[in-house]
C-alpha cells in the first residue's frame, strides 16, 4: 500500500486567504488513524490555523518524531517539507533546521511518548534554546501503534482499556514547560476547535518556543471507563481559567472587550492574543502563580486549558546565536570560506 | 662536575621525554621546546601522553628530534626528564642505555640512581625556583619553564628563538615574557656551569622545516570546515574530538563575524548528547547548511540511530570521530583505531557509509573539505576517522594550499528556477541513472516539497510497506555506495610492485610503517606498501591485493578492523592476509612492525 492521496479539487466558491488561497491547500495526504482520532481533529485546526493566517505552505517546515501523532505532519500543508525523524529526537532536528534557517516557520508535531518518554531529554532542551517554533504535543496517554501500553503522561491510577491501573505518577509536560522557563506555554482539548485555532495562531506568531499540549483523545486504547484522557472525561474535567483569541497585525480589532476582563498581547510580529478571564485570579503573565493554579487544578483532577503563560521578553535562539537576519543556509561561499591569502596568515601563527 | 658517560653519537636524532604531574604548565615548556627546534630547521615529531584528569595524575610528552624528517615514534628515549616523583621508577627504566636523566636534586633521590647504564643529572629546579620569584603557583610554573632551559644548554638550543616564542605568546603579557626568560636563564647557566655541554646529542640547526607549520588534526579539520563553508556546528564535548570545535569556533570568532554588523555567520550548538548533536547536523544539513559534529568512538555508538535515518533518507553529514581506546569509555586520553567497522555498518538495517581516513594534518584539512563535497554529492554520512594521535599531537605539516576558484560542490539540489522547468520532482527518482536522486530544500517552493521518513518510502517520496517499491529503493542505494568508490580518495601505493609481499595500512600507523619499510629496504627487504584512503575500497585496492601474496594489514586495534573490511568488501584471499596489531593506546612506532614482519618471515609465512 503507497500512502494515500486525497484529490484536489477545489470549487471556485471556496473562501480565499489573503494570499489567495483555498484552505483546501493547507491539506495534507489522508490520515491513516483510526476514525475518530483525536489527533485528526488537530490536524484540522493547523490547517485551519494556517489558512487563516495566510502562510504560504513554503514557508512551513513540518517536523515529527514516531508514533500515531508524528504520522500526522503528512496530514496537513503537502506544499510544506517535512520531515518525520526518529523516536524522540524531533527538536533536534528542529534546532539544525532551525539554524540553517530562521526564516520558517517550524511546526513540531509530538505524542505524549515521544516527548514525554524517549524524548524528555529533548524537549527540555528545546525549551532551554527558546527555539523559534511551535511544539504540538498530541497527548492522550497511551501507546497506540503498539496497542494500548500506558505512556508517561497518563495519571496515577487510571485504568487501561485491559483494566488495569497506571502505577506511575504522570509527567505533565505544562508543568515541565512552566518549569523550565518556556515563553508560550498552553493547553487545549482535540475536541475544542474554537479554543485550539487561535491558540496554534499564537503559538506560530510567538517569537521562541510556543509549547501547546492538546489532550487528544485515542478512540481505540484509551476512551473507556478508567482512562482520565478520554472524550467524556476530558469534556467533564476541563477547566479554563481564560479564554484566547488572537488578532492578527493586520486586521482591526473588531471585538471589544469589557475593560478588566480582557488582556492583549501584542506578539512580535505585531498580531495580538487577547485573552479573557474567565477566572478572576489568573494571570498568565506570572509564571510562579501558573505553575502553582495548574498544580491545584490537577490535585481537583481538573485539566487546565488556555493560554496558560505568555513571556514575550525572553531572546530566543537565533538572537543568543547573533546569527544575520540573511539564514545560514543562503550566505554566499565567500562569506564563508576566507581565501588563500588568509590561509597563509592563519599558517604564521603555527611556526 | 658530574662526569658524563660515553653515549651514542646523536646531533639531531634523539628522543626526549618530559614525565610531568598533570596541570603543572609543563606544556607550556615542552611545546615551547618542541617549536624551538622546529624553528631551528630540525624537523621534529611531539607527542602527548595524557591522563584523563585535570590536575594531579603523571603526564608525559616525548619530543623526538628527527634530521630525517621521520614522522613517527622512535621507540627510544634517549634524554628523560624526571619530574614526577611518583613515576621516577618506570621513567628510568624507559630509558635507553646511553641515555642521559635529568632531575630536580633539590631532594635527595637515591631511587634514580639504579642504573648505571645512563647519566643521571641533577639541576636543584625547585631551589632555584624558591630563590628567584615569589608565589606558590610561579614556583611551580617556573620550575618547569627552567628545565627548558636546562635543555637548552644541553642541547644546545637557541635561547633568542626561545625568546622569540615566548614573545609571541605572551604579546598581550609581555611581563611572563621576562619571567620565563630569568628561568629559562637560570637552567641554562646552571647546566653551563655545572655539566659538559652539549651532550653528544643535540640540535644543529639544519633548513628542513621551510615550507612547514606546526598543528595537531583537530585544528587542520577544524580549519577545513571553515574553509569548507560550513556554518553549523552541533556537538557534545568529548575527549579528544573536543579541540576539533573548540578549534572551529577559534577560526570563526575570527573570520565568520560580519565587520559591519557583527553577526556571526556560523552556528555552534552545544547539544545536550550526541543524539541531539547528529540530530541538529541532520535538521540543518536537510535545511541546506553545510554541518559537522566532531566526537569519538562513545559518541559514535549513540549516533547509530540517527546514522540510519541519514543513510536511507539520503540526508548529507559530516562526522569527525577522533577514535579513542575503547571499549565503553575505554581510555579517553589514549589512541586507537577502533571504530573502522562501528562507522562502516553504523546503525540497523543494511547500512553502509562512506569513511575518510586521514594520516595526518594535512590530510586532515583536505578530507574535511572534500567531506563536505562528498556528503552533499551523495546525500549521505560521510566519516573522517582521525584518531587522538592525528588529532591532538602537533605534527610537522607541509602549507597547506587554498584554490580560490574553489567552488564547493553542493551536489544535486533542484532551485526554485529549476523546479520551475522541470515536470513533477519526485525525491527518490533516479532520473540520471547515477543512484543520486535530486533534492531539494525546504522553502524552495510547493513544487519542491516532499516528506522526508525513514520509514519505508518509494521513490518518489510516499510511504510505502510494498515490497518491490521498498526494494528498488534500497538496490538503489547501494548503487550509490559502490560508485562512491570512484569518489573517496585513492589509496596511496608505493614499491616497484615487484615484491610479492606488501604492507597495507591506513591513517595514523603511516609514518611507522614507513620507516619500518625504510628499515626493512636497509635490510634488503623490499615491501610494497599501500595506505587506504578511504572506503567503500576502489578497484586500485583491490589489484593491489590481488598482485601480492602475503599482505601485512598494519592497524591500530585487537581485533584487526580493517583486515575483517577488507576482507568483507572485496574479492581479496583472506589466507593471504597477516595481521600486524598495535593496541598499546600509545602512537606505534617502526619496531613492532619490523619485527613483525622478520618473524613471519622467518617462519617462512612470506617469500
Amino acid at each position: 500500500m503507497s500512502g494515500m492521496t486525497k484529490p484536489k479539487i477545489e470549487h471556485p466558491s471556496l473562501p480565499r486567504n489573503a494570499v489567495g488561497l483555498t484552505r483546501r491547500t493547507y491539506e495534507g495526504g489522508m490520515s491513516t488513524l483510526c476514525a475518530g482520532c483525536g489527533h485528526d481533529s488537530v490536524t484540522a485546526a493547523i490547517v485551519q490555523a494556517c489558512f487563516e493566517l495566510s502562510l504560504p505552505p513554503h514557508s512551513v517546515a513540518k517536523l515529527s518524531g514516531i508514533g500515531c501523532s508524528s504520522k500526522t505532519t503528512a496530514y496537513f500543508v503537502s506544499g510544506a517539507h517535512g520531515f518525520n525523524g526518529v523516536h524522540g529526537r524531533m527538536p533536534a532536528i528542529a534546532a539544525g533546521a532551525s539554524a540553517a534557517n530562521r526564516r520558517l516557520k517550524y511546526i513540531g508535531v509530538s505524542g505524549d511518548g515521544d516527548s514525554l518518554s524517549i524524548g524528555l531529554g529533548q524537549l527540555g532542551h528545546a525549551i532551554r534554546r527558546n527555539m523559534d517554533m511551535l511544539y504540538m504535543l498530541e497527548n492522550n496517554g497511551v501507546y497506540g501503534l503498539t496497542k494500548g501500553q500506558f505512556s508517561a503522561s497518563a495519571d496515577f491510577g487510571s485504568r487501561s482499556k485491559k483494566g488495569e491501573p497506571n502505577l506511575h505518577e504522570p509527567i505533565d509536560p505544562v508543568l515541565l514547560a512552566l518549569a523550565l522557563g518556556a515563553t508560550f506555554v498552553a493547553r487545549s482539548f482535540s475536541g475544542d476547535k474554537e479554543q485550539l485555532v487561535p491558540l496554534i495562531k499564537a503559538g506560530l506568531s510567538h517569537r521562541g518556543f510556543a509549547l501547546l499540549d492538546v489532550l487528544s483523545p485515542c478512540v481505540t486504547f484509551n476512551d473507556h471507563e478508567g482512562s482520565t484522557k478520554s472524550y467524556a472525561y476530558v469534556r467533564e474535567h476541563q477547566q479554563t481559567p481564560i479564554a484566547t483569541d488572537f488578532v492578527e497585525a493586520r486586521r482591526e480589532i473588531t471585538v471589544s472587550y469589557a475593560e478588566g476582563e480582557s488582556l492583549p498581547v501584542e506578539l512580535h510580529d505585531g498580531s495580538r492574543v487577547v485573552l479573557r478571564k474567565l477566572d478572576r485570579d489568573y494571570d498568565p503573565s506570572d509564571r510562579a502563580k501558573a505553575l502553582a493554579y495548574v498544580q491545584e487544578r490537577a490535585l481537583r483532577n481538573e485539566h487546565v486549558t488556555g493560554l496558560i503563560y505568555l513571556g514575550e521578553g525572553r531572546t530566543n535562539f537565533h538572537e543568543r546565536h547573533q546569527t544575520p537576519e540573511e539564514p545560514l543556509n543562503s550566505l554566499p561561499f565567500s562569506k564563508l570560506s576566507p581565501g588563500s591569502e588568509t590561509l597563509g596568515q592563519i599558517l604564521r601563527r603555527y611556526r | 662536575m658530574p662526569e658524563l658517560k660515553q653515549s651514542p653519537p646523536g646531533v639531531n636524532d634523539f628522543v626526549v621525554k618530559f614525565a610531568n604531574v598533570n596541570g603543572t604548565g609543563s606544556a607550556s615548556a615542552n611545546s615551547l621546546i618542541m617549536k624551538t627546534v622546529f624553528r631551528m630547521g630540525v624537523p621534529v615529531v611531539g607527542k602527548n601522553f595524557f591522563p584523563s584528569n585535570i590536575q594531579g595524575l603523571p603526564t608525559w610528552y616525548e619530543i623526538r628530534v628527527t634530521g630525517e624528517g621521520w614522522i613517527a615514534r622512535s621507540g627510544r628515549v634517549d634524554v628523560m626528564v624526571a619530574m614526577n616523583a611518583e613515576t621516577y621508577a618506570r621513567d628510568i627504566a624507559e630509558l635507553s642505555p646511553g641515555g642521559y636523566l635529568i632531575f630536580d636534586s633539590t631532594w635527595p633521590r637515591t631511587a634514580l640512581l639504579s642504573r648505571d647504564d645512563v647519566t643521571v643529572l641533577g639541576v636543584p629546579l625547585a631551589q632555584l625556583c624558591t630563590e628567584n620569584f615569589d608565589g606558590a603557583r610561579a614556583r611551580v610554573l617556573m620550575r618547569n619553564i627552567m628545565y627548558a632551559g636546562v635543555l637548552a644548554a644541553l642541547l644546545d638550543l637557541d635561547l633568542e628563538v626561545m625568546r622569540a616564542l615566548l614573545t609571541e605568546s605572551y604579546a598581550r603579557k609581555p611581563a611572563l615574557v621576562d619571567a620565563n626568560m630569568k628561568a629559562i636563564g637560570l637552567g641554562y647557566d646552571y647546566a653551563r656551569r655545572q655539566f659538559q655541554c652539549p651532550l653528544p646529542m643535540h640540535v644543529a640547526p639544519l633548513d628542513r622545516t621551510q615550507g612547514h607549520f606546526v598543528m595537531d588534526g583537530n585544528t587542520a579539520a577544524a580549519l577545513g570546515c571553515l574553509y569548507a563553508g560550513a556554518t553549523v556546528g552541533a556537538w557534545y564535548p568529548i575527549t579528544p574530538s573536543t579541540s576539533l570545535m573548540d578549534a572551529f569556533r577559534g577560526f570563526c570568532g575570527r573570520f565568520r563575524v560580519d565587520p559591519e554588523t557583527g553577526r556571526h555567520n556560523y552556528m555552534i550548538i552545544q547539544a545536550e548528547d550526541e543524539l541531539a548533536a547528529i540530530g541538529a547536523v541532520i535538521g540543518a544539513s536537510w535545511n541546506g547548511a553545510r554541518a559537522f559534529t566532531p566526537t569519538s568512538g562513545p559518541g559514535i555508538s549513540l549516533m547509530n540511530e540517527f546514522l540510519g535515518l541519514a543513510y536511507y533518507a539520503e540526508v548529507p553529514a559530516v562526522i569527525f570521530d577522533v577514535q579513542r581506546v575503547g571499549p565503553s569509555t575505554g581510555m579517553p586520553t589514549r589512541t586507537q583505531q577502533c571504530d573502522l567497522l562501528s562507522c562502516a555498518y553504523a546503525s540497523h538495517g543494511d547500512t553502509r557509509h562512506v569513511l575518510l581516513f586521514p594520516a595526518n594534518p594535512e590530510e586532515c584539512f583536505y578530507m574535511a573539505v572534500q567531506a563536505f563535497d562528498l556528503a552533499e554529492r551523495l546525500q549521505t554520512p560521510v566519516f573522517v576517522l582521525l584518531d587522538l594521535d592525528i588529532g591532538m599531537n602537533d605534527w610537522m605539516v607541509p602549507d597547506l594550499k587554498w584554490d580560490d576558484g574553489f567552488e564547493p560542490d553542493r551536489g544535486k539540489v533542484l532551485t526554485e528556477e529549476m523546479l520551475e522547468k522541470t515536470g513533477r520532482f519526485h525525491r527518490y527518482l533516479d532520473v540520471d541513472g547515477d543512484a543520486i536522486p535530486w533534492r531539494t530544500i525546504p522553502g524552495v517552493g510547493e513544487k519542491g516539497a516532499y516528506f522526508t521518513r525513514g520509514s519505508g518510502h518509494n521513490q518518489y517520496g510516499a510511504y510505502t510497506e510494498d515490497s518491490a517499491e521498498y526494494q528498488q529503493v534500497v538496490d538503489r542505494l547501494l548503487r550509490k555506495f559502490r560508485n562512491a568508490a570512484k569518489m573517496v580518495p585513492s589509496a596511496v601505493i608505493e614499491g616497484d610492485g615487484r615484491s610479492s609481499t606488501a604492507v597495507v595500512s591506513l591513517g595514523s600507523c603511516d609514518g611507522a610503517v614507513r620507516e619500518a619499510l625504510a628499515v626493512l629496504g636497509s635490510r634488503g627487504l623490499r615491501l610494497d606498501y599501500m595506505r587506504v584512503r578511504g572506503f567503500p575500497f576502489g578497484e586500485d585496492v583491490e589489484d593491489f591485493l590481488a598482485s601480492h601474496e602475503t599482505i601485512f594489514i598494519v592497524e591500530q586495534n585487537r581485533d584487526a578492523q580493517l583486515r575483517s573490511l577488507l576482507t568483507l568488501e572485496t574479492a581479496v584471499d583472506k589466507r593471504k592476509l597477516r595481521s600486524i596489531l598495535h593496541y598499546s593506546g600509545f602512537p606505534m612506532s617502526s619496531d613492532c612492525i619490523v619485527d613483525a614482519v622478520h618473524s613471519a618471515l622467518a617462519r617462512g609465512e612470506a617469500a
